[in-house]
Order: C-alpha cells, then sequence, then structure tokens
C-alpha cells in the first residue's frame, strides 16, 4: 500500500480540519481552561463531531458506526493535535470503540456501540495505576464473588474518566505483577457502589482522573473478551490508542513548527530577521526533517495496524516512540525560538509544550518503547 | 503495469531461478561489488553469472528505456523489482556512478546521439564512469569551480584539476563540470561535458584517506582536448544538469547504510558483550543506544518508502533528496559507532586476519564521509532552510 493518504483519506483529513480550525481553535481549550469548565471538552463539539461521523469512525456499519480503521483515526487525532482541542474522540470512538469491537460479545457491542456512534455514551479506559505506563504491572484485583467479580485497587491518568458513562477496566484475576497472563478487561459502570471518581486537572488543562475501586461488584456477563486472557486484547487496544497519539503528536508538531518559523520571518534583532542566522536555519531543518520521517514512520504504523493487527507492535513501538521525542523536539524549539514570547500564557506555544509532555506519557514514553522494541528484538 | 501479483510471482520466481546462492549472501568486502569497466574483472563465477543474466533481462538498469539497455519497468514494478530481491537478498549485479548519477542526467539533458552512445554501455557494465566536481577551492561552494574549458574551434581545451574524483584511477570516462565562461556570474558560466579518461593530458592519483583506502583520487587535466559535442544540456548551463544530477547523488548516498541487512545490531552486541538472565543486553546504554537507532533507522526507510510514493503522486519536493540525504548519512554514522562500541576492543584490530584486515574500523572511519561527499550535512540543511522552508537571507 502506497505510503500517502487515499483521496478518501484526504477528504476526511479536510472536512475534520475545516470543522475543528473553525469550531475548535486553540482559544476554545483557553476558554475551557479560563472558566475552570466541569466538562473539560464541549458536549455540543461532540454533538457535532457525531453528526460527522467522526465518533462512529471505528465502529462497525453494522453497528451503525462507518466501519473505518486506525489511518481514519489518525487522520482526525492529527487535526486535533493541531489545536489541542479537547474531546473524548481518543477516549470514546478510538479506544472504547476498538476494545468493544475487538473484544466485545454480540450482546456487549449492540449495547454499547450504537450509543458511542451516535455520540450519547462515553466511555474511558482504565489502565494506568503508577507514575509510569506499565499496563503488565496491573494489580488491580478482582476476585470473584457470587455471580460475578469485585474489583478493589485504584487507577490513575484515566482520560476523560470524569464524564464516562462507562469505564474499561484492567485488571488481575490471577497471575502477579508483570505478567500477561491473568489479565482480564471489565466494563464497569462508573456509579457502581464503591467506586470513587476524582477529576484531576492536568497540567495540559485536559481531562483525567484517578478512580478508587473498593469491592466494586462486577456481573460476570461484564467481562469485556476472556477471563485471564485480557492480555492480548488490551495490548491490541493499547497499540490503536499508541498510533492515534502518535498521530495527534504529528499534528501538533507540525503546527508548532509551522507557527515557529512564522515567527523566524517576522522577528527582528540586530537589524536582520532572525530566520536569516544560520544557528537558527539549521535547527529548523533538523526539526523539519524530524517531522517528516515521524509522518512516515506513524502512518506506517497506522497502516500495519489496518493490515497486520497482531504483527503491529513493533511499527507502534517505532511510531510512539518517535513522535514523542520529535514533538518533545518541536515544542522545546518553539518555545526557545520564540524567546520571552514563548515563556508567556498569552502565546499558544506553551499550549502545546504541555500537550506534548501529556502525549508523552500516555500509553508509554519514548523510553517505553525503545525499550519495548529491544524486548521484541531480544536484545 | 497489467497485474502486479502476476508481475511480483513472475519476477520471483524469475529470481529464485537466476539469483545464484552465492550472490544472496550479504556483501563483506569490496571486491563483493562488481563496478563494470573496461578493466572490470569477476571476484566469483556467480558474480559472473548473476551479473549477465541480469544484464541480459535488463535490470540492471530495470527502470531505464529498454531502447538504452534498460528494464522498461514502470515504477510500479521496478519496485516489487526491489522488494523482491531485498526479500531474497539479492546483491545488486552492477554498481556504477553512470548508473546512479550520469544516467539520469543523460536521460533528461542528453540529446539522442548522447543517450544512444553512452547509456547502453552503461547498462552493460562496459563503461566505468566517474564525477569530476569538486575541486581543491571549490568544495561546499562548488559553482566557484575553476577548471577552464576554452574554445578552440570544434574542441574544448580543459585545464584544471578536480578531488575527491571517486575511483578515477580505475575509471574509463569523466562526467565533468568545467568553466566555459570565465566572465559570467559564477552558477552561469559551467558546463557538463564527458571526456575518455585515457584522453591526453589526464592524470589521476590517489588519496590515502583514515580508513586506510584510497576510494578518491586526484584529477589533473593538462589541455585535454574534447570535442564540443560533448557537451550535455546546453553549453554555460552546465550548473543545471550538475544540480539534478546531485539530486540522485544525495538520494544514492542516502540509501548507502546498510538497512535491515545482516546480523541485526542488538544480536551483533550480545555476541560480544553479552547478555543477562533476562536476555537483556549487558550494557543497557549501548541497548538503549541500539534500540533508538533502530527505532530512527525503521523510520527513515518509512521516509524512504513515502518518498517514492509522494514522487510517483506528483507531491514530492525536489529538495527533498537533501533532507534524506542529511539524515541517512548522520544515521549510518551513528550506526558505525555503535558497532564500533559493541566490538570493543576487538573491533580496534586494524590488520588481523580475525578481523577481517581490519574491516570494522575501516568502514567505521569510511562513514565519516558519508555526511562530507555529495553535500556536507550544514549546506543539506542550508538547502532545507531556504528551499523548503523559504527562511530568508543568502
Amino acid at each position: 500500500m502506497a505510503l500517502v493518504l487515499t483521496e478518501e483519506q484526504s477528504m476526511l483529513r479536510d472536512s475534520a480540519r475545516g470543522l475543528i480550525s473553525d469550531k475548535a481553535p486553540v482559544l476554545h481549550l483557553r476558554s475551557l481552561r479560563d472558566s475552570k469548565d466541569a466538562t473539560g471538552f464541549s458536549r455540543e463539539l461532540w454533538k457535532a463531531f457525531a453528526e460527522m461521523g467522526f465518533s462512529g469512525l471505528l465502529v462497525p456499519e453494522n453497528f451503525g458506526g462507518s466501519g473505518l480503521g486506525a489511518v481514519e483515526a489518525g487522520v482526525v487525532m492529527e487535526e486535533i493535535g493541531r489545536t489541542l482541542m479537547p474531546s473524548p474522540f481518543l477516549s470514546t470512538a478510538v479506544l472504547a470503540a476498538s476494545a468493544l469491537t475487538r473484544g466485545g460479545s454480540d450482546a456487549q457491542k449492540a449495547a454499547h456501540l450504537p450509543k458511542i456512534s451516535d455520540g450519547s455514551l462515553l466511555a474511558a479506559l482504565a489502565i494506568d495505576e503508577g507514575a509510569k505506563h506499565r499496563p503488565l504491572q496491573t494489580k488491580l484485583q478482582a476476585v470473584r464473588s457470587g455471580n460475578g467479580f469485585k474489583l478493589s485497587g485504584a487507577k490513575a491518568f484515566v482520560v476523560d474518566g470524569h464524564t464516562a458513562d462507562l469505564l474499561i477496566v484492567a485488571a488481575r484475576t490471577g497471575g502477579s505483577a508483570g505478567e500477561r497472563n491473568g489479565l482480564t478487561l471489565f466494563l464497569v459502570d462508573p456509579k457502581s457502589k464503591g467506586l470513587a471518581v476524582e477529576r484531576t486537572a492536568m497540567v495540559d488543562s485536559h481531562n483525567a482522573a484517578r478512580i478508587e475501586f473498593d469491592n466494586v461488584e462486577v456481573n460476570a456477563d461484564h467481562v469485556l473478551g476472556e477471563v485471564d486472557q485480557g492480555g492480548a486484547l488490551l495490548e491490541g487496544v493499547l497499540n490503536v490508542g499508541r498510533g492515534a497519539v502518535a498521530s495527534e503528536m504529528v499534528g501538533l508538531s507540525e503546527e508548532v513548527f509551522g507557527r515557529t518559523v512564522t515567527y523566524l520571518k517576522e522577528r527582528k534583532q540586530f537589524g536582520k530577521l532572525i530566520g536569516e542566522f544560520q544557528a537558527l536555519q539549521h535547527r529548523a531543518a533538523e526539526l523539519y526533517i524530524d517531522i517528516e520521517i515521524t509522518r512516515a514512520a506513524v502512518l506506517k504504523a497506522l497502516q500495519t495496524l489496518d493490515d497486520d493487527f497482531t504483527n503491529a507492535g513493533a511499527a507502534v513501538a517505532v511510531a510512539k516512540a518517535r513522535a514523542g521525542t520529535t514533538a518533545t523536539r518541536a515544542v522545546q524549539e518553539g518555545v526557545q525560538m520564540h524567546g520571552g514570547m514563548g515563556m508567556t500564557d498569552q502565546f499558544d506555544i506553551g499550549f502545546f509544550m504541555k500537550r506534548a509532555r501529556v502525549c508523552q506519557e500516555l500509553f508509554g514514553d519514548s523510553n517505553y518503547h525503545a525499550d519495548q522494541l529491544a524486548r521484541m528484538k531480544s536484545y | 503495469m497489467s497485474d502486479p501479483d502476476q508481475f511480483r510471482r513472475e519476477t520471483r520466481a524469475w529470481l529464485e531461478a537466476n539469483c545464484p546462492p552465492e550472490m544472496r549472501k550479504p556483501m563483506t568486502s569490496e571486491g563483493d561489488t562488481y563496478w563494470g569497466g573496461r578493466n572490470a574483472k569477476f571476484s566469483s563465477e556467480p558474480q559472473r553469472v548473476w551479473f549477465e543474466r541480469m544484464r541480459d533481462k535488463g535490470w540492471t538498469v530495470p527502470d531505464w528505456p529498454k531502447e538504452y539497455g534498460g528494464g522498461g519497468l514502470d515504477r510500479a514494478e521496478h519496485k516489487v523489482l526491489r522488494e523482491e530481491m531485498a526479500a531474497m537478498g539479492a546483491r545488486s549485479p552492477l554498481s556504477s556512478f553512470g548508473i546512479w548519477m550520469l544516467g539520469p542526467a543523460l536521460l533528461k539533458y542528453g540529446n539522442e546521439a548522447q543517450k544512444k552512445e553512452h547509456l547502453p554501455k552503461i547498462a552493460a557494465g562496459l563503461i566505468r564512469w566517474c564525477q569530476g566536481y569538486s575541486e581543491p577551492n571549490a568544495g561546499s561552494d562548488l559553482a566557484s569551480l575553476q577548471t577552464r574549458a576554452e574554445s578552440d574551434g570544434d574542441d574544448f581545451v580543459i585545464t584544471g584539476q578536480k578531488i575527491w574524483t571517486s575511483y578515477a584511477n580505475y575509471a574509463d570516462w569523466i562526467f565533468c563540470l568545467v568553466r566555459t565562461d570565465g566572465a559570467a556570474k559564477k552558477h552561469d558560466g559551467i558546463s557538463f561535458i564527458l571526456f575518455d579518461m585515457t584522453s591526453k593530458g589526464v592524470t589521476t592519483k590517489p588519496i590515502l584517506l583514515i580508513s586506510g583506502y584510497s576510494p578518491f583520487c586526484e584529477t589533473f587535466f593538462d589541455g585535454v582536448r574534447v570535442p564540443k559535442s560533448h557537451v550535455v544540456g546546453t553549453v554555460n548551463r552546465g550548473w543545471d544538469v550538475a544540480k539534478y544530477l546531485l539530486q540522485h547523488e544525495r538520494a544514492m548516498i542516502s540509501g548507502m547504510g546498510e538497512r535491515g541487512v545482516g546480523r541485526p545490531l542488538g544480536q551483533v552486541a550480545a555476541d560480544s558483550i553479552g547478555s543477562d538472565e533476562q536476555g537483556r543486553l549487558e550494557d543497557a546504554m549501548l541497548r538503549g543506544q541500539i534500540s533508538t537507532f533502530e527505532i530512527d533507522e525503521a523510520a527513515l526507510s518509512a521516509a524512504a518508502e513515502r518518498a517514492v510514493d509522494l514522487a510517483k503522486a506528483g507531491q514530492s519536493h525536489p529538495a527533498f533528496s537533501s533532507a534524506m540525504k542529511y539524515y541517512g548519512t548522520e544515521l549510518n554514522k551513528r550506526r558505525h559507532e555503535i558497532l564500533m562500541s559493541a566490538g570493543g576492543v576487538d573491533a580496534l584490530e586494524w590488520e588481523s586476519e580475525r578481523s577481517k584486515g581490519g574491516a570494522r574500523p575501516r568502514a567505521w572511519l569510511r562513514t565519516k564521509a558519508n555526511s562530507i561527499e555529495g553535500g556536507t550535512s550544514e549546506v543539506m540543511l542550508g538547502i532545507v532552510a531556504k528551499r523548503i522552508l523559504d527562511l530568508p537571507g543568502a
């Protein structure tokens, strides 16, 4: 397959860009932050997303969606990255839709997927427990009890956890921390007894939550996939999420870079445009090259997810690691080259820097994925 | 192309039947590369067989037109052939500056007589070419070159000196930049001309490099007489040809690293350093360097694939080869730094048989030229800054 967008994918990009740049420029995020908005995103805009068919992008057609793939999800995420629009797209339309489509029973799919597609159901994936993304270290216990399970433990960094109508929770039903066996995914109602959600305002003004589970009862038919065998499903869903976040970082990097190059062509010091200085020209050129190469690696990973899902791990690790280092470099150069202005809240550049930091941590940072790649290659 | 799957099946079957097993192993020494030319010798019988079979099929230059000795493949077919050759590890049957650099320039700028004269001989490996570009005082600032070509009837008479002429001492012909108008602005008085290295007045002198090898020469021209009909393109417009050819040269150099071939770096390192009980390399920092390298290498190879697809879609920027040249050469230098670190003390031996005559350190030192030849990394970044990013200033 050619490593460029198809005509249909380009049209999807154009329509996503049209909507997002019109309704949700960076100012949109700024306003939500400044007003300490309780939701943290615009429900009205999510409705518009659903009407455009974006919320059901990955939902199979027989459940009311478009049945598209990781490349299309990446196309939308990239546009989200350009304006940092806060939206349940990642948590609900990408992660939850993938998890349910790939692991759900017919009844589970029928119950949730049409609602994801029409925008009426928000969902969140609860994986991380410690400071770093280590899915195999999952400790949250699910012990059998009657016709179901009781969940106890704590989750952190649950993206959109405070607004979710449905949680997808990784828990340990067997094995011990570090093992892939013994992991199980559960569909959990956040209003369940014993469950406490704390919204955590994050550095990037996007949404996350900490969630505590104290003997939360979950019926056996709310197991997603097989008991003890959730590791592979989880890894697959995370890989889709990693590809999506990598795409967001490509969009973010390109936007920051574009703004920075524009600034280099406007700002004068020593009687010259600062873009005339070779010290800055070479750094800008290196960053451009980094972004172009990362863009190719990310598209490669997304295509591999669509063509050869179970063998996409290495390509996804490459994409997420590259996107993380590229975005980090882009925002650091962005702030530095904007000089004092880059340090002000009034300029948007800082928003990109904050979001890039969060995207790095989301589903494993560059170091995590470099380590994963080395493991895959047995060294 | 009629049916891509069928072409792939046929190509695979043909390669399986015709590529000798010895030609499917990674190249380990200079002698494994066949350069062709009047004085060429094959280093082995399988090398000869493989070359001749590929030549007869036109697949030394698969994408050149058949009338000039090529295979006449379209882009998609050429990609299939490359993929199938890579999949079986098939070596390139013929390496040549004629193929990588002069050929594309002749196809675009040459007249019919020049194409008919030179392209088939390149395709058949009969003539080995060298490139006369750099001069002692014209390196990064190539357009300031001073080698003079003075008009004398139907001839030019060429006097001057070139440097870093790759394998000039083995080459049969040279494609050369000369100044045909000393009064014009520096880019406007240059012509691109072809001549026989056995012409009277041509001498070459190999330059010993830090690797202990002499792949480059100084080349001297003392009143070399060349017919004016040997100018490619228009007299005094040679810079256009030179730039076009440089794009191909940069694409070639950026692809020079032995990507994904041979034993994976992590295994090479584990062989000499050892692994812990979990199978992790006994040098955590080097392990990180290797995996970071492999991430960048995989990303670059995706970018190379994408560059081809963008070109096919008519969406590529002409200066993008400079971006790839910069990244590819810097990456190749990193690969060899890692190999040296992985080899440790063993990689320092320079002459022993066990070290194959110091193959690893010599290759490491050779890569340092990657970011200098064909335009330095700094020149590449300057081109990206000005031509792609449109940053201001001279």
